[in-house]
């Protein structure tokens, strides 16, 4: 029971942190921008690698050299909003998913240029686990994910829910027209999508980079597992795509225990699979997801 | 550079390049047909590429099969697995906004490269499968064999590119472009919009599965490298775009042009001192990203733009 606690319950709730902060910004942009952005994992690599460098360059702990990976990630989202996606704006809105596609290629070519391809690691050495009533076995990380997700599900309830910039977001997602005619400030809105979504991003992949290494696919590898989370919890949802990361997660880790014999239930080499599985299963029953999303 | 290395420079590049020309029309049979965004081609390629080599390569204990059936039958069985994966993926998310579509065919494409990785009784992992046999292997020795491959090759694009053509002005074709331009209209009038786009992503999916089967042919070697994601499925699209959806001919113009581009900037980075070299295939992917962008904002119709049949009475025997 304990090693079902220590070694899959806990590390299934982290690795659903990571799933769920990248998947809030993209059911937010899906939402209100109406296309799959397909960059969003590159983002999360961006963000690693600008943490990385505040690292290396202040010698801080990871998580207090954030900012420096949200700033670069937020100015690379919303400078690609301006460069690549705004143009496309009146077109249907595949060609700008088409152009988020060379977006994901622009961001990891530039990381290679500048960063390289060898694998980095935030910190050296092994970390020892922190002992809980002498019974649960936790890596000081995943404590740390599992706190991060929790402050931001409460940030994201109060700023969705109390602020005006909340409310026009959520108004936007519903009925863009309808909000237009209202009068809300569209253009403002977007912008607050991609702070949002790429802050969060950033976190996500300085979660990801701490739990294994940081290479230029870290946020590549991510994106299918999130689309997932996106879809579970609803296009537009931003508390359900939370919701569905963390599902994802716990789901992925889970695959692994030993169920029904003393074998695996699932391949481990295959647990990212268990992801699309899970989006197969909605597309062809929910495609609406779990909290009732838009059906686009 | 001697004349004939020069000519078999030239050779190398056309085979590849007729590869990727296949591809493209196949992309442009979902895409510029059917308006359909496939995230996953090289999934599709991939399982064209696995059928086939594991249909005609010598037996082995590494790997399963090794049939050492004829080439022509690996290259149809190609066709016919990838169809029936392009089948599954459509089938489930055909009705939904084209977006879940993107979303599947690259998780498609990803749990495909994880079963060639893993399942190592069926393609020997990462080592991959060796003895992979040319059509009338044994016929031409060296670099004359390359110059039979390349006949192969480009009377196949030539045999796709007449098959597409044949699709585009057809009235299937034509249903077709009107669902893609105007799907409620489309409906109105009684065509059973999903079916024909689940017909038109098929037929991509199994003319990519050819494309695959012929590269490791090409190469007579076959391992999860040789389908990389990110080279395959980029690179066509940015090929389509650039030649002009919806047209074959600018499918094949485009798909020659930006493997030129692509084929000589490696020859400028490989000649920057080597510091700079291991860095420079980056710069060649920064490029084309930045390509595929000023295509879509500026190019949209590309260097051959689509152009509908114009109805000739003349001409046409099939409607009287």
């Amino acid at each position: 029971m304990m090693e079902f606690i220590n070694f899959y319950l806990i590390p299934g709730l982290a690795l659903g942190a990571i799933y769920a902060l990248g998947a809030i910004g993209i059911s937010m942009i899906f939402g209100i921008l109406r296309f799959a952005h397909f960059a969003h994992g590159d983002v999360m690599t961006l963000g690693a690698y600008g943490t990385l460098t505040a690292v290396w360059l202040t010698g801080l702990h990871p998580l207090l050299a954030l900012p420096a990976g949200i700033v670069l990630a937020v100015l690379a989202v919303l400078l690609a909003d301006k460069i690549f996606y705004k143009p496309l704006r009146d077109l249907p809105t595949i060609y700008t998913v088409i152009a988020s596609f060379g977006v994901a290629l622009i961001i990891r070519s530039l990381v290679q240029l500048i960063w390289g391809s060898q694998n980095e690691v935030f910190i050296r050495g092994v970390q020892k686990p922190i002992l809980l009533f002498d019974l649960i076995r936790v890596s000081l990380l995943h404590l740390e994910s599992i706190a991060i997700i929790v402050m931001a599900a409460l940030a994201l309830h109060f700023f969705l829910t109390r602020t005006k910039t909340g409310r026009s977001m959520r108004a936007v997602s519903d009925n863009p027209e309808l909000a237009r005619v209202a009068g809300l400030d569209t253009e403002k809105v977007v912008r607050s999508t991609w702070i949002i979504g790429g802050s969060l991003a950033a976190i996500a992949g300085v979660l990801s980079g701490l739990d294994t290494n940081i290479q230029p696919n870290l946020g590549w590898n991510l994106i299918l597992p999130m689309f997932a989370a996106t879809i579970l919890g609803g296009i537009g949802k931003p508390m359900g795509a939370l919701l569905g990361g963390m599902v994802i997660g716990l789901i992925e880790e889970l695959s692994a225990y030993p169920w029904i014999t003393d074998e695996p239930l699932i391949n481990p080499g295959y647990k990212t699979a268990t992801a699309f599985l899970i989006m197969v299963i909605l597309l062809i029953f929910r495609p609406q997801g779990l909290l009732k999303g838009r059906l686009l | 550079m001697d004349p004939v290395g020069l000519l078999f420079y030239l050779v190398a590049f056309l085979i590849a390049g007729g590869i990727y020309a296949i591809l493209c029309l196949a992309l442009n049979v979902q895409w510029g047909y059917g308006g359909l965004f496939n995230a996953g081609i090289a999934g599709f390629f991939a399982v064209g590429a696995y059928t086939s080599a594991l249909l005609t390569a010598a037996p082995a204990q590494s790997h399963l099969g090794g049939f050492q059936l004829p080439v022509p039958v690996g290259i149809l069985a190609s066709a016919l697995t990838a169809g029936i994966t392009g089948w599954a993926v459509a089938k489930i998310c055909i009705r939904l906004k084209s977006d879940y579509l993107a979303m599947a065919s690259i998780g498609i494409a990803e749990i495909l490269r994880m079963v060639i990785v893993n399942e190592d009784w069926l393609t020997n992992g990462s080592l991959g499968i060796t003895n992979v046999p040319r059509p009338f292997d044994g016929l031409l020795q060296g670099r004359e064999a390359d110059l039979l491959f390349l006949a192969i090759v480009w009377l196949i694009v030539g045999g796709v590119y007449l098959i597409c053509n044949r699709l585009y002005d057809s009235p299937w074709g034509r249903t077709l472009r009107a669902v893609r331009d105007n799907e409620d209209a489309a409906r109105a009038v009684g065509k059973d919009v999903d079916a024909f786009r689940l017909q038109t992503f098929v037929i991509g999916a199994a003319l990519m599965g050819i494309a695959g089967a012929l590269s490791a042919h090409y190469f007579r070697f076959l391992s999860p490298e040789a389908t990389e994601p990110l080279l395959i499925t980029f690179l066509t699209w940015v090929m389509l775009m650039a030649g002009g959806s919806g047209n074959n001919k600018g499918a094949i113009v485009g798909a020659l042009a930006v493997w030129a581009i692509w084929s000589m900037t490696e020859i400028l980075t490989n000649r920057l001192p080597a510091e700079v070299a291991t860095r420079s295939s980056y710069i060649r992917m920064l490029l084309i990203g930045l390509l595929l962008q000023f295509v879509l904002q500026k190019y949209r119709s590309g260097l051959i733009p689509e152009r509908s049949p114009v109805f000739d009475k003349d001409q046409d025997k099939t409607h009287g």
